[in-house]
């Protein structure tokens, strides 16, 4: 009897994921005892025709993670959306747009400008990408650039959803276990669109660190903390910690060992907008009535919007800032 | 520009209040602008700065929200509250491109019916002067071309 299929493509992600899924250690194993790879960039060789030439809904189970940056990840999400019976949106990438997503905030041709006209770029001849290029031998494409990033979600539909940047290695090796259960007939799986592979509360709640009345006179960077008390709340301390928003899941790895929640995991259950929740909790541990020293306080977050949205752009309410809709005028 | 433009403006009230002021307002046949659809609190405190984004992505062009003067909370401090989330929420907004303009805060007594319709008919002028805000228009065209080539589909069953 031929084995369940199983793939894993990245799109716009730095990679991070899949080191991930290969950080389960002898947990890989068991993915190879029991599936059939069929389509896994990084770690086989596979060609995308490969894919094509598969039935539609042949691939099992098929983990996405990469945020949809350009036309191909656009169209490779439709076709593993075609061919995988169950796709799950991998890593915070995939799930809220994290990182890539803050590009939403820029022009595409700003972006690019910024790309290929820094200081430490040597490009005298102001050389651009283009789609389309002649060359002796014919003509070679390289994808376009979408105007702005979108989450996978966005684009196809999509089963599950398992946070984290990347997620935790021990939350993989306990999805795999279940799928692996689910095929033996002994589990079932979640209902469609459940958030898989996390916790259901707020990384505070996991966190050891202890907690009072919070009443904040000034936010400092971590760094112009020191030391910073290990046995209190980091936000007590003034500085931004995003655990209050913040799903759980990690064991509050950061926080644990004296760094900030810089909010990997995404949204709690619950939330509808990641940053307008951040936005409470900061907003309400200042201690002050008055507008101007409230003023002064606030200035103490650089960048607020980085701050809330650094995972979660592409995923929040407005998706992105207002010169992502500018067209792309490259 | 042939028709002016009329803005769509969310007002967040105080039970306490600012929506008694509105009250007196209607019942002292004041006049305000109609662009303005009021939404009861029970108190400027209970403000999640998720219903000021939901309404300017969702198509409003403008929020305004009202609470009780300063020292007048029903609950207290909870204007305070609103208070230092709107200050936060403008410098996001900001980030974002949104002018934080667009989003403003006034302290109406219930008594103040007179300021209230004041307030709104200045706020309505100022969002005027703004011009629309595109969002809800740009997030539903791509909706419109997403629908368009990916059907929904139905949950999955797997068996061994």
């Amino acid at each position: 009897m031929s084995k369940p299929k199983f793939a894993m493509y990245w799109s716009g992600s730095c990679g991070g994921c899949e080191i991930a899924v290969i950080n389960i250690h002898e947990k890989i194993l068991d993915v190879d005892a029991n599936f059939d790879i069929a389509f896994w960039p990084v770690a086989m060789d596979a060609k995308v025709k490969d894919v094509e030439a598969l039935e539609d809904e042949e691939i099992l189970l098929c983990l996405w993670n990469g945020s949809i940056r350009n036309e191909e990840n656009e169209h490779m999400a439709h076709l593993m959306r075609k061919k995988s019976k169950l796709l799950v949106s991998f890593g915070s990438c995939a799930t809220e747009g994290c990182v890539p997503g803050l590009g939403n905030l820029f022009p595409v041709a700003e972006l690019i400008d910024t790309a290929y006209t820094t200081l430490t770029t040597d490009n005298p001849d102001n050389i651009r990408p283009q789609t389309v290029t002649q060359v002796p031998e014919g003509e070679i494409t390289i994808p376009a650039m979408k105007d702005r990033v979108h989450t996978l979600a966005q684009i196809v539909d999509v089963d599950y959803f398992m946070p984290g940047c990347p997620p935790e290695s021990h939350q993989i090796a306990a999805v795999i276990d279940l799928v692996i259960e689910v095929l033996q007939g002994k589990a079932e799986l979640p209902p469609k669109g459940a958030v898989i592979g996390a916790g259901h509360s707020t990384v505070c709640e996991e966190c050891p660190r202890q907690r009072n009345l919070k009443a904040i006179k000034a936010f400092r960077r971590i760094q112009d903390v020191a030391p910073l008390d290990p046995e209190l709340c980091i936000l007590e301390q003034g500085v931004p910690c995003n655990g209050p928003a913040t799903r759980s899941g990690c064991k509050a790895r950061c926080p644990s060992v004296g760094a900030q929640c810089i909010g990997c995991y995404g949204p709690a259950e619950g939330v509808v907008d990641y940053g307008a929740r951040l936005i409470t909790a900061f907003a309400s541990v200042i201690d002050s009535r008055d507008p101007e020293e409230i003023e002064q306080i606030l200035d103490g977050i650089p960048d607020p919007t980085g701050q809330f949205y650094r995972f979660n752009l592409a995923d929040s309410l407005f998706q992105a800032g207002a010169p992502a809709f500018k067209k792309n005028e490259v | 520009m042939s028709e002016q433009f009329e803005p769509v403006i969310i007002c967040f009230t105080c039970n306490w209040c600012s929506y008694r002021a509105a009250d007196l307002a209607g019942t002292a046949r004041m006049h305000y602008a109609p662009n303005v659809r009021l939404v009861r609190l029970m108190c400027s405190g209970r403000l999640d700065p998720t219903f000021i984004m939901k309404a300017l992505s969702g198509g409003a062009d403008g929020v305004l929200i009202t609470g009780c003067h300063p020292g007048e909370c029903h609950y207290i401090e909870q204007n305070y509250k609103a208070q230092s989330r709107w200050l936060l929420l403008r410098r996001v907004l900001k980030g974002l491109g949104i002018a934080p303009e667009r989003v403003k805060l006034t302290w109406t007594s219930a008594s103040e019916g007179t300021k209230l319709t004041k307030d709104i008919n200045s706020f309505v002028e100022e969002i005027r002067d703004q011009g629309p805000l595109a969002w809800h228009k740009n997030l539903q065209q791509e909706k419109q071309e997403k629908s368009q080539h990916n059907p929904q589909q139905t949950p999955v069953e797997v068996t061994a």
